[in-house]
């Protein structure tokens, strides 16, 4: 098994990226927050997993905790801290508690102080800078990006912040089992096997389908990414699309109305902005307005949807707000034909 | 000190720190940039999005932009104006139907937004709350429907060190709230209220109900105004801060239709009698070795009083049983004056123009009321803030700057003393000017007390009079407030006499002021109460033949002293 710097190397040479979403280098994030010269840090894991269509974090929890702990405590060690927090999903932790209380148990007993934090379930409170507030005791809201979290994390101390699955692949690493793979998770109706699976890194997302045996049947597009915040593309696009973001792939009819689809799509985000910036929480809520009174069948009212994506995309405090231009823009263009 | 620095705004170049932001810089170049949730003295959020600039070609919010050498920003970019429009329509969904301020014209900065950026909240519709508007007593009060959640109020309130006001929920539902910890109530500074942009959060008004007592024959309108009005009111007519205005008000109040000018400074300078008559025997009473009640605290700030007797009620002694200046001179007019005049007083409304909010919870406290001439009086009748002064004489087409001067009438003769009342350390140096008189029968070798002056939160000093050393302290915040009666409590500590003013600054940063005032501002106003003092022939509360007057009335009748000089404290619960 790998330790410390003969670690840092492997996952550098692994080229290891962050699985919450962003893809950011784990051995560049390690390396910063060990050179700081701080009497305390802290290492936290985020199971929050608050992205509508992935449960990718959950799968791994339930089948795999073992490896998410020992990915916990080798960044610990590399760290050479003691302390660190276990954030969690209540509804995952309530599910899954017979599994992670006697790994807790265990980290405890060899001196590693993991406090577990229960969280209410949301999509923002697993944004990292709103993760932090909350373990702080502060509002669940996204944080200004300075300083960064790396520096200045939680109660003065810098934290080294990583997904469930990052963990996972900190652990393979360690022991030689990682194999370049990635979780994804396919859902949508009409599948055979929605569920969640292991893929190789660079496979298309029509190559998955067709691996998972998920290939549908009838005209489909798909979102491929972040859950609600990822990209809309085309049967035929998905050929030679490849996996991004937090892993997701979710399928739909070419048969659902602009309508099901855009209600679907402003009704998450009206319900899951924090509120803190009025992009985003008043946007949003706007944006769900305009669909009032319409229908499946209704003609949508783009020319008034475009300035209020415009200005979530260029003013929303954090990405959540930004992230909304992205599945409108490339499902009107991609599937409608439309420029927003 | 930081590295200096030249950024780029529209092409222009400007010095500034490295890694001030960029916000900053503009508003303090007179660069146009629109903004609701930025104060220069409170922490940033960067909620509000207006801020909008490119930098770099990527649209940006300047406040996040920080300043290093070179950076350029472009401010006036059509796609800029574009997303801050659109912004702007979005926050201020609904506003200008729900918006009492707007109605009344009474300053705003949102409704300056509205009209450059043509915006007229008519484009959307906002989502309802099913949420009505609190009342903080008869202070001020907060409609959440209204607000647009920058959270301003919420950092000043915590700021200060009360911690009432909160926003809570989130996406659309969140919303401006307030604790529900029984420990935690507001004590009606409103500070708040000074940093609203939008109206949400205000005084509760009186300007109808100082408009019909003006139109009313019947009616004796009395109007005194507090030391403070004068240093900040220019604002409000876009002139720099610190411009004493008084002699101009006289002449706009005048107009106005009142039929008496007095001022509160005359007030003020019974006030420091009285206090003063109180602290000389209370230290008499020390210096016999026997055991009053000390350190006097004092009292003529309400938000103080408040918090006292909500938060330390086992401190109540300590207060001084002096009344405030404008409730001491409001009935010194309805009986002094009154009999002097021959005016029944129950015709009499007397209107006090204050820098403050919590003198309107004050003027309608019961317990002031008194019996004269077989009525039931209120020492004062209403109150405007400096704000709905501004927007009374607005109304009336004052154009309070190009006004010639006057003077007050003749009961509205003050001392230099009472001038510097509206700033922290001014209520304690005018009352030892006189109580090392009442002491000593002698003056203070100096009459500045240089030592309890300016901004800072808590001032301590030891000031001489005659053979016996004074410990003072000035504070300034219920923040400051709690630090000091923690070590009084605790026997850290020891003082005489303090002095405890709820907002920064004192009056002169008070709750009524002008909106978005800044610590910068609150200094300049100051300055200006200073010259007053200093350039005044009396400068002693002791010496106003006016107040001499007064007392030698009320004082001949005992009673009648103990209903209208005087007054008591309660312990207050939640909401009192």
């Amino acid at each position: 098994m790998y330790l410390k710097d003969e670690l840092l190397n492997a996952i550098e040479k692994e080229a290891l990226v962050g699985r919450g979403g962003a893809a950011f280098p784990v051995a560049r994030k390690w390396r910063r927050i060990r050179d700081l010269q701080k009497p305390k840090k802290y290492v936290v894991c985020n199971a929050s997993e608050g992205e509508p269509d992935v449960s990718k974090d959950f799968f791994l929890l339930e089948h795999y905790p073992v490896e998410v702990f020992k990915g916990m405590l080798l960044t610990m060690d590399f760290l050479q801290t003691k302390e660190g927090y276990f954030y969690i999903n209540k509804n995952y932790y309530q599910a899954l508690q017979a599994k992670i209380d006697p790994l807790l148990e265990f980290c405890r007993q060899r001196g590693y102080l993991i406090n577990l934090f229960k969280e209410e379930p949301t999509y923002i409170g697993g944004e990292t800078g709103a993760l932090l507030n909350s373990i702080e005791g502060k509002k669940v809201q996204p944080r200004y990006k300075n300083p960064s979290p790396s520096v200045l994390g939680i109660f003065g101390a810098p934290v080294l912040l990583h997904n469930v699955e990052t963990f996972y692949d900190v652990a393979c690493v360690a022991t030689d089992k990682f194999e370049q793979t990635r979780l994804t998770t396919i859902s949508g109706d009409g599948l055979s096997q929605p569920g969640v699976f292991r893929v190789k890194n660079e496979q298309s997302v029509s190559d998955i389908l067709r691996q998972t045996d998920n290939l549908p049947d009838f005209d489909f597009f798909v979102q491929v990414g972040g859950g609600a915040a990822g990209e809309v593309l085309t049967s035929a696009q998905a050929e030679t699309a490849i996996l991004s973001g937090s892993g997701s792939i979710r399928v739909f009819p070419r048969t659902i109305s602009p309508y099901s689809f855009l209600k679907n799509l402003f009704a998450f985000y009206t319900r899951e902005s924090c509120g803190k910036c009025s992009p985003c929480r008043d946007g949003s809520w706007q944006l769900l307005q305009l669909l009032t009174g319409l229908n499946e069948e209704s003609e949508l009212p783009w020319e008034r949807f475009s300035p209020i994506i415009k200005i979530m995309d260029k003013g929303s405090f954090c990405n959540l707000g930004k992230s909304i231009a992205l599945p409108v823009r490339s499902y009107a263009d991609n599937i409608l034909g439309i420029k927003v | 000190m930081s590295k200096i620095v030249t950024v780029y705004i529209d092409g222009q170049p400007y010095q500034a720190e490295e890694g001030q932001n960029l916000l900053q810089i503009a508003l303090a170049n007179q660069v146009d940039i629109p903004h609701l949730c930025h104060h220069p003295d409170l922490p940033a959020d960067h909620n509000c999005r207006l801020c909008l600039v490119k930098h770099e070609g990527e649209v940006s919010t300047s406040c996040e932009i920080q300043a290093r050498e070179g950076l350029r920003i472009e401010t006036k970019d059509a796609e800029i104006q574009e997303l801050r429009t659109e912004n702007l329509k979005l926050i201020l969904a609904s506003h200008l139907e729900k918006c009492p301020k707007c109605q009344k014209q009474l300053p705003c900065p949102a409704a300056g937004l509205m009209k450059k950026y043509g915006v007229t909240s008519e484009e959307y519709r906002r989502k309802m709350l099913d949420l009505s508007v609190h009342k903080m007593s008869n202070a001020a009060e907060f409609d959440p429907n209204l607000c647009v959640r920058c959270g301003l109020c919420v950092s000043a309130c915590a700021n200060i060190g009360i911690n009432f006001l909160k926003l809570e929920g989130k996406s659309s539902d969140a919303h401006l709230t307030h604790s529900q910890n029984p420990k935690v109530d507001c004590i009606y500074c409103g500070q708040c209220t000074v940093s609203c942009p939008v109206g949400a959060i205000r005084e509760q008004s009186h300007l109808e109900e100082v408009e019909a007592v003006l139109a009313d024959p019947e009616k004796i309108v009395i109007v005194q105004m507090a030391p403070s009005v004068r240093a900040s009111i220019g604002e409000e007519f876009a002139l720099e801060p610190g411009i004493n205005l008084e002699k101009k008000m006289f002449t706009a109040l005048r107009r106005l239709g009142f039929d008496k000018i007095f001022d509160v400074n005359m007030g003020a300078d019974i006030t420091t009698m009285v206090e003063a008559e109180e602290l000389a025997e209370r230290l008499r009473q020390k210096f016999a070795g026997e055991k009053p009640s000390l350190p006097m605290f004092t009292s003529c700030c309400p938000g103080w009083v408040k918090f006292l007797e909500f938060y330390y009620p086992e401190l109540i002694s300590h207060l001084t049983t002096a009344r405030s200046p404008h409730i001491h001179s409001g009935a010194a007019y309805k009986t002094w004056w009154a009999q002097k005049a021959g005016i029944d007083p129950n015709r009499i409304v007397v209107v006090s123009l204050m820098p403050c909010t919590s003198k309107k919870y004050e003027a309608d406290m019961d317990k002031l009321t008194f019996e004269f001439a077989g009525y039931k009086l209120k020492p004062v009748d209403l109150v405007l803030t400096t704000r709905e002064t501004a927007a009374l004489l607005k109304k009336h087409q004052l154009d309070l700057p190009n006004l010639p001067e006057s003077e007050a009438d003749l009961e509205g003769e003050y001392s230099g003393a009472a001038a510097i009342y509206g700033a922290s350390g001014g209520v304690m140096e005018s009352a030892l000017r006189t109580t090392a008189h009442l002491l000593t029968g002698q003056e203070l070798p100096k009459v500045d007390l240089q030592e309890v002056r300016g901004m800072k939160g808590i001032k301590k000093a030891t000031i001489k009079i005659g053979e016996q050393e004074i410990r003072v302290a000035v504070v300034a915040t219920p923040r400051n407030a709690r630090n000091i009666l923690e070590k009084i409590k605790r026997g850290v500590e020891e003082y005489d006499y303090i002095e405890f003013m709820a907002c920064p600054g004192g009056c002169i940063g008070g709750g009524g002021q002008p909106l978005q005032g800044t610590a910068e501002t609150i200094k300049k106003r100051i300055a200006a109460l200073y010259t007053i003092d200093a350039e005044k022939k009396v400068r002693r509360a002791h010496e106003n033949p006016v107040v001499q007057e007064f007392l030698a009335f009320v004082k001949a009748d005992p009673s009648l002293a103990e209903k209208i000089l005087y007054t008591t404290y309660s312990a207050k619960n939640k909401f009192e």
